[in-house]
């Protein structure tokens, strides 16, 4: 076999840079949709790959909704020191205080829904033409049928039924005022990819993905956190366990699976075993069969 | 997974009711790539519908209005992995704006998957399917021959179909054509090998993509580099880097290699190529590196970097095979935005010079519109030369987009004859 082609890790890493750069050719003021999660890391690591040895050339964006994990703010906190790069927040609890949006109420509520105002208003207000998000195809069905260039209106939303064709490595992220685009350089990594290339780069990622003791109540099949903002209903009880989490959201729906995983090695290795997919356990998808269309469409991530 | 493991793009074409679903439903189950909690969700679904057993076909179900109507609108992708390769498969749906889904989902696949239905054998969508796959030069093409299982399974039926599609297919420009009989339904040669047709004696659909060679696929010999920014560092430790970021759209680049930028003319030498992890000694496509070169020349986006001794010949008047995508027709005469590698020019239609039936493959020289889902080949001129090349030469430097600037849609697809 000829020794010129890529394995699969380095075709996506190359695919992902290159969408990177397009989106800084193409665009006026882009940023990066910062979580703190795995996904978003890897997205901040392969800019970093993009435009080495300039910096990232655009800020990231964090959607703060105050239900954070606080290993994942400190984290946040941290990867911005060393990058040196600068940060947006666009605060949930803010967008609550101005009236902007209405707490959930009821047993299950989460701001969850809230961060599609938060993010849409802090796009506006700060001239934001294109969000570069970790989004992955294979995350979720509407996920699925994401662009890599995905363009949203004037009043953020997007149209599945109305997308433009994406042919060829030619992404057209042209679009009027007051429009913005969404970018997704990951689209075409799956949950096992994300992990084998972590391992791969040895990328650092909160200690929160590493098997560790916490308080945790059973709930919806999963361990949810103990934390200021839980309310145990009656039979739930916190016990501590050694858990781990797949992916991270709000504190107060990211359900954490018990695991002795405590190293890259063990997650990637659990991970190709693993039977249920990483969204299982995130409680706002599992509200109806169309939870991630409808947010979606909305203007969510 | 091993680190030499490759990546394989493929597309899939059917009608609504070859099977193909139940096929992409079969490849997954049965390599294990579904979680238990999506095969719940699928059963739920089967047994409300009132199916016996698990309906393969709704893993690839996906928005509301899809499930509401049982259609697919537009491409899906799928994604399932073995211990030799990734795959990504591009799901395009067989019925509405055929055309225009399955030459985005054919852009990038390395192999197409044609579903015929052997009850109904060659019909008018196989040779559509086929047709788009040539035009777009995707080099590898499996024909499954579904629902083996509806005709006995019988060898003599299988053969005719062959002998049908290949009466077709000669005219066509497609390097490698393979044949599989199978039943997605049963699991029949999908994955494992079928137990009611001994007289196949080739691999299985899986195995056959586990094994394709696709490392010749790209073209190693002309070396093109489309710049998509300029990397110019600010601070001490590189107050001279000037660092030409892009893809390798095609051949190889070696430091000391004597190259010329284009459209300026301007000669250097490759000084260096940079990744974050370090110089390399080599890129080639389809690797995202910086180059930097010894002489200082003035280069920005859309200029490209190529071998001295291998240039293309800058153009502005393009024959181009185009493929309309947008539901507003072709403007006579209007002028578009057309994409070329990182370049951007503006383009006019010139003439449309006859227009393809995909069914029957005849030409129509008369009619002059060019509506949604029509290929027809045209003359473009640009308002500056463009680094063009063939199509079927080179597929990243062959393919353009047009794009409207009344709409900043993308209106159409083109591949450079």
């Amino acid at each position: 076999m000829s020794k010129y082609y890529l394995n699969y890790l380095d075709e996506l890493e190359s695919e992902a840079i290159y969408i990177l750069r397009e989106v800084w050719a193409q665009f006026q003021n882009p940023v990066i949709l910062f979580s703190g999660g795995k996904d978003s890391i890897l997205v901040t690591h392969l800019a970093k790959k993009a435009f080495y040895p300039s910096k990232i050339p655009f800020p990231l964006m964090h959607v703060d909704t105050g239900h954070n994990f606080p290993e994942t703010i400190q984290f946040r906190d941290d990867i911005i020191e060393e990058l040196g790069a600068s940060l947006i927040v666009g605060s949930v609890q803010e967008s609550i205080d101005e009236g902007r949006v209405a707490e959930e109420k009821g047993k299950n509520a989460t701001r969850n829904a809230l961060q599609i105002t938060t993010l849409l208003d802090a796009i506006e207000s700060n001239k934001i033409d294109c969000a570069i998000g970790g989004g992955r195809r294979d995350e979720e069905k509407a996920r699925a049928k994401e662009r890599f260039f995905s363009h949203r209106d004037d009043f953020g939303q997007w149209d599945p039924k109305n997308q433009r064709p994406e042919l060829w490595n030619l992404f057209n992220g042209k679009h009027f005022e007051g429009e913005h685009f969404r970018a997704f350089p990951i689209s075409n990594w799956t949950e096992m990819d994300v992990w084998n290339y972590i391992k791969r780069e040895n990328i650092a990622i909160p200690s929160l993905y590493f098997a560790h003791e916490r308080e945790v109540v059973w709930r919806s099949n999963s361990w949810i956190p103990n934390s200021e903002f839980l309310k145990l209903e009656p039979g739930e009880e916190v016990v501590t366990k050694k858990v781990r989490f797949r992916t991270l959201g709000d504190i107060t729906i990211t359900g954490g699976i018990e695991s002795d995983a405590d190293t890259l090695e063990k997650i990637a290795n659990e991970v190709s075993g693993m039977r249920q997919t990483e969204r299982g356990n995130r409680t706002d998808d599992k509200r109806s069969e169309s939870a991630m269309e409808d947010r979606k469409r909305q203007g969510y991530f | 997974m091993l680190d030499t493991n490759q990546l394989l793009r493929f597309t899939t074409a059917g009608s609504v009711d070859d099977g193909k679903s139940t096929l992409i439903g079969r490849l997954l189950y049965d390599s294990k790539s579904i979680f238990e909690d999506q095969l719940e969700a699928i059963e739920n679904t089967s047994k409300k519908k009132g199916h016996e057993g698990v309906d393969l076909a709704l893993f690839t179900d996906g928005l509301r209005d899809e499930r509401e109507q049982g259609i697919t609108i537009d491409v899906a992708y799928r994604y399932f992995t073995t211990p030799k390769r990734k795959f990504i498969i591009a799901d395009t749906p067989g019925h509405i704006q055929y055309t225009r889904n399955m030459v985005t989902g054919a852009s990038t696949a390395n192999a197409a998957l044609i579903l015929i239905d052997a009850r109904h054998g060659v019909i008018e969508q196989t040779k559509r399917h086929s047709f788009i796959a040539s035009l777009l030069q995707i080099p590898h093409i499996i024909v499954c021959v579904n629902k083996m299982d509806l005709v006995d399974f019988s060898q003599e039926i299988y053969s005719n179909i062959i002998t049908e599609f290949e009466k077709f297919s000669s005219k066509l420009m497609v390097k490698d054509i393979r044949f599989i009989p199978m039943s997605a339904l049963e699991g029949d040669n999908v994955v494992n090998r079928s137990k009611s047709m001994d007289w196949y004696d080739g691999a299985p659909l899986l195995h056959t993509l586990e094994t394709l060679h696709i490392s010749s696929d790209i073209n190693k010999v002309d070396a093109r580099f489309a710049v998509q920014t300029v990397l110019r560092p600010q601070g001490d430790t590189f107050r001279d880097y000037r660092g030409y970021a892009g893809r390798v759209n095609s051949g190889i680049y070696r430091p000391g290699d004597e190259v010329t930028v284009l459209p300026s003319g301007f000669t250097s030498i490759i000084k260096t190529i940079d990744t974050l992890e370090g110089t390399i000694e080599e890129a080639y496509a389809p690797m995202s590196v910086s180059i930097t070169l010894e002489d200082d020349i003035d280069i920005s986006r859309g200029d490209m970097i190529v071998k001295s001794n291998n240039k293309p010949e800058p153009s502005q008047d393009l024959d181009i095979m185009l493929c309309w995508l947008n539901d507003k027709p072709a403007r006579d005469r209007a002028k578009y935005t057309i994409k070329h590698t990182t370049n951007e020019q503006k383009a006019m239609i010139k003439e449309i010079v006859y227009k393809v039936d995909v069914n029957t493959y005849g030409r129509n020289s008369e009619d002059k519109s060019l509506i949604m889902n029509d290929i027809a080949r045209v003359k473009v001129r640009t308002t500056k030369p463009l680094m063009a090349e063939s199509y079927r030469k080179n597929r990243s430097t062959g393919s353009v987009i047009l794009v409207d600037d009344n709409t900043n849609e993308t209106v159409a697809a083109g591949m450079i004859i």
